[in-house]
């Protein structure tokens, strides 16, 4: 498989230094990379999992609003700006495999390269402060 | 396929008596095949080439990794763009903004220089690549974006039956915790791949690039770990610290040599060296 562009490459150096959750998809939604605090809200390594597919990665965790409702995919940032190429904002609430829930603001925008052409897109993930 | 390296300092061209050895030219290598030739970057290395030395062919491709003035303050100094029975092909890495045209005229134009890019008398076509592939006589030739800064890119050059791969300002472990173990990961590891002879930036020692990290350089020994990834044959490790003279090159390449112990051929690059590829 050929390396990926720059673009990206660029995107994992930049999420390897940080200290907030950074999820990294290909343009259809394949998590090709999340960093070491993203790691604590997966539940799972880098390191164990590689790369997953989106069929994989999106069961992980349960997204719900405040109710406790399942939220559709359709709705959720990430599945918006792969859609949009646009970039968007939510807070809501996941649920972790093991039950555990915790709200949450994402923000997700698009990489776009130099040229224009669009490589993949970047989630943040921050807790709420939204009480 | 024939290299000749006609630059291979780095930054800013040096004329101290101490750099003679390795010389003083900025970046300027000639790649030729058959009665074609491609001279790659512009650096102070193509000051006085005279190409009817080489070849009667009357196109001459120039393909520009970036634009920073080390790599194109030499084309001024060119004498095939100031001739009118010449066909000059300039290729270089299209940007977010500006065409490629308008940023080179930002040298080529006075007050910096007395002549119009416009009015250079040679047939002269510009090209804008990015992720490309293109043939120019016998070559096949691949650019890609790699990590240095402002639009860059690196060549992968494959002649009749060799390839030669050219990445003279890359930084490939830019922020990142060493190479990672997997190739997609890596800048310019596609051009570099099973390639006959690789030229990479190896502007710095391990400990200096601590300190020099960002600025789009690499280490020596980074570029050995990236050619030793990229299974390359024979590795020059060329854009030489400006500061560094002769002798402090040969202590710091004997010091590697000293302190590792690669199985992958390499050397420093040498001005005027020519290099003939089976």
């Amino acid at each position: 498989m050929p390396a990926y562009e720059i673009e990206i490459i660029l995107s994992r150096q930049l999420a390897d230094s940080l200290s907030i959750p950074v999820f990294i998809t290909d343009t259809t939604g394949n998590l090709i990379f999340y960093n070491e605090p993203a790691e604590i809200v997966l539940g799972t390594t880098f390191e164990e999992t590689g790369e997953m597919p989106v069929a994989m990665w999106s069961t992980v965790f349960k997204p719900v609003d405040d109710e406790g409702k399942p939220l559709p995919p359709e709705s959720l940032p990430l599945v918006k700006t792969l859609r949009d190429v646009y970039p968007y904002h939510k807070t809501f609430r996941i649920e972790s495999m093991k039950g555990k829930s915790q709200k949450i603001s994402v923000t997700s925008y698009p990489i776009l390269g130099r040229t224009g052409k669009f490589l993949g897109a970047v989630a943040i993930f921050w807790e709420s402060k939204d009480v | 396929m024939k290299i000749l390296l006609r630059g291979v300092r780095g930054s800013i061209p040096t004329t101290a008596p101490d750099t003679v050895y390795y010389g003083g030219n900025t970046s300027c290598t000639i790649v030729s095949e058959k009665d074609w030739l491609l001279v790659l970057d512009g650096g102070s290395g193509m000051q006085r080439f005279y190409i009817a030395n080489y070849t009667a062919n009357k196109r001459v491709d120039i393909l520009l990794t970036h634009l920073h003035f080390d790599h194109i303050q030499g084309l001024g100094f060119f004498i095939p763009l100031f001739d009118s029975s010449m066909e000059v092909h300039i290729w270089g890495p299209a940007g977010a903004g500006k065409s490629l045209h308008s940023r080179l005229s930002r040298y080529l134009s006075p007050p910096l220089f007395p002549v119009h890019l416009r009015d250079l008398p040679c047939k002269l076509t510009l090209h804008e690549i990015e992720n490309s592939s293109f043939d120019i006589g016998p070559f096949s030739i691949q650019s890609r974006y790699i990590i240095h800064p402002g639009p860059t890119v690196g060549f992968r050059i494959a002649g009749q039956q060799s390839v030669f791969a050219y990445l003279p300002d890359h930084e490939p472990a830019l922020g990142s915790k060493g190479f990672p173990a997997d190739k997609k990961w890596i800048s310019g590891i596609d051009l570099a791949l099973h390639s006959d002879l690789l030229l990479h930036d190896a502007q710095y020692t391990a400990d200096e690039y601590k300190n020099k990290m960002g600025w789009g350089h690499s280490s020596m020994e980074d570029a050995i770990q990236f050619a030793m990834l990229a299974d390359v044959k024979h590795l020059l490790l060329s854009h030489h610290d400006p500061f560094r003279s002769d002798s402090q090159l040969n202590e710091i390449f004997s010091e590697l040599q000293k302190n590792t112990n690669y199985s992958l051929k390499y050397e420093m690059a040498v001005e005027g060296t020519e290099i003939e590829l089976a």
